[in-house]
């Protein structure tokens, strides 16, 4: 472990909930204002404002196509937003020259909505891919790495070998996070990590992520629309709304926050606040 | 009225733009492509890979071409060269044509079916499947990783594709002269190699060259620049071929006539 690691810890705990922070922390970690981005026409987000402290665990939430995924990519610098102000520890990452910006990739780790495993490679250089291509560690070193990342998201030494198509879905996903975390990252990102997984099994990834993040220390950003997964990945929750956070709370009031749209999306009712667009 | 007169004009000059728009992106990205191939980190082992499956997997239909295109050049010849008893002639007819020509193009456009839509589904279905975004996420430029080794692969093979292309090509020549039009073997040889010029063969290599760079610029920009899920790969497959095979008949005659000239 380096030292760095250690630093990260201390932040993370007093951070719980949000309260309570030293004045070293109250940078957030992560601070977007204003960002807007239209897609040909049809504007995606309209002035995203969020702050996620260091070390916490944040989570999206919002409908199909409310433009969640766009605004981690945002974040991620995969799509330029047309305004705004994105921030990680302070720095407006959107002004920075691209080797730093790149520089600043190193140390995020991200899970794709739909696994994103490369199918050319077998699963131990998928896991280590960027431990690889950073030249941290050479090709015979990374298999054994491979193996203790898999262990870590419960797989077993014999999955490495296999290519990505072999395994089922719950499995790819675990393969999916080990890819995300291998690198010991400082901030991850989890894009539905538990859509389309049976609600066991969607349980048993969110028990993994939470130990991930915890033993990284790491900040978590994590996106989804399953109210369950919410409340146990998150300590903090975030609405967008028509390409806007309509409301920011923490993760445990969900269903029972006061604001009418949060609650409605919460207990899945099918009258209020939010109309479902079903145009475009 | 004038909004029926000009709507034709604006449409062609939307046209011109987003033409001229597609051309650029192309060439920017062909730059940046190219500037990869000289700036760390090198991926040796994508560029084996892609070599591998450029050169070596084409090889087959490379061949089967350029024998049967020689044999038929050497009777197509004969029937018109014999009206004139210039069938000594037909020889160096058969081997200019193919070195100069047929080699290279016909090379192309087989090489163009098989490896511009391998690529553009290849790199079409990372990019549906946010492949290529993970790239960025795990400090890998997916220009350098997925585009330059291509490009690299496929502009190196083709020269040596349509080597053996020229070879076949006039042993098919010389199966159908031998066999049966009544040559004697080393005479036909003889004439085969006394009008040839290295001019003819550099020339033709050079097209190769050129066209197994358009054939890896065209499959690895349609695939990169693919959306929308299987549909949308598919799209970009198709283009992929059309676009390098057209431009692949386009640019054999703007280099042939810079050959010519000089
Ligand atoms: N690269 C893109 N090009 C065009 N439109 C996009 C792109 N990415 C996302 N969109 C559009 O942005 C909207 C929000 O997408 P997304 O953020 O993926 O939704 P979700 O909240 O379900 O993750 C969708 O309507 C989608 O069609
Ligand atoms: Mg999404």
């Amino acid at each position: 472990m380096s030292p760095g690691s250690d630093d990260r810890r201390a932040q993370a705990e007093p951070s719980t909930g949000g309260l309570n922070r030293t004045a070293m922390a109250t940078t957030p970690k992560i601070r977007m204002r204003g960002v807007r981005k239209a897609f040909g026409g049809k504007q995606v987000l309209d002035g995203v404002d969020l702050d996620v402290a260091a070390g916490q665990g944040m989570v999206i939430l919002g409908g199909s196509g409310s433009g969640k995924s766009v605004t981690i990519k945002c974040i991620l610098g995969l799509i330029e937003p047309d305004e705004g102000v994105i921030e990680i520890d302070g720095v407006n990452v959107l002004k920075l020259p691209r080797r730093e910006r790149e520089a600043l990739g190193d140390r995020i780790g991200m899970l794709f909505q739909n696994g994103a495993l490369f199918d050319s490679l077998p699963v131990w250089e998928n896991v280590c891919f960027k431990l690889l291509a950073q030249n941290r560690i050479t090709r015979a070193k990374a298999r054994d790495r491979a193996v203790e990342v898999l262990a870590q998201v419960g797989l077993a030494a014999t999955v490495g070998d296999l290519s990505p198509a072999e395994l089922s879905g719950g499995m790819q996903k675990r393969v999916a996070l080990a890819r995300a975390i291998a690198a010991q990252p400082d901030i991850i990102f989890f894009d539905e990590p538990t859509t389309g997984l049976d609600p066991i099994m969607g349980a048993v990834i969110d028990g993994l992520i939470v130990d991930c993040v915890q033993r990284l220390g790491a900040t978590a950003v994590s996106i989804t629309h399953d109210m369950a997964s919410a409340r146990r990945i998150g300590e903090t929750a975030a609405m967008i709304y028509k390409g806007r956070i309509v409301w920011t709370g923490p993760a445990a009031s969900l269903g029972h926050s006061g604001n009418a749209m949060v609650d409605q999306f919460a207990n899945g009712e099918r009258d209020g606040p939010i109309q479902m667009e079903l145009r475009r | 009225m004038a909004a029926i007169l000009l709507d034709p004009l604006a449409a062609i000059g939307r046209a011109t733009l987003g033409a001229c728009r597609t051309v650029g992106g192309i060439a920017l990205f062909a730059l940046e492509a190219v500037s990869h191939l000289v700036r760390p980190p090198f991926y040796g082992r994508l560029f084996a890979r892609a070599f591998l499956e450029v050169a070596w997997f084409s090889l087959p239909v490379v061949a089967l071409t350029a024998v049967f295109t020689g044999m038929v050049l050497a009777l197509q010849s004969y029937t018109g060269f014999a009206r004139f008893n210039a069938q000594s002639a037909i020889a160096s007819v058969v081997v200019i044509s193919l070195v100069r020509e047929l080699g290279p193009v016909l090379a192309a456009l087989m090489v163009a079916g098989r490896i511009g839509a391998s690529f553009a589904a290849e790199i079409g279905t990372m990019r549906v499947t946010d492949q290529i975004d993970a790239l960025t996420t795990l400090s890998t430029n997916p220009m350098k990783y997925l585009v330059a080794p291509r490009l690299l692969a496929a502009t190196i093979a083709l020269p040596l594709l349509v080597l053996v292309a020229d070879v076949l090509g006039v042993m098919g020549g010389w199966l159908i002269g031998t066999l049966k039009l009544g040559f004697v073997s080393a005479a036909y040889l003889k004439s085969t190699f006394d009008y040839l010029e290295t001019d003819d063969v550099v020339s033709g290599l050079v097209k190769a060259a050129v066209f197994g760079f358009v054939i890896a610029l065209m499959g690895t920009w349609c695939g990169y620049n693919s959306r929308g899920g299987a549909q949308g790969v598919g799209g970009a497959t198709t283009s992929a071929v059309v676009a390098s095979s057209i431009l692949i008949l386009a640019l054999d005659y703007v280099l042939t006539e810079i050959f010519f000239a000089q």
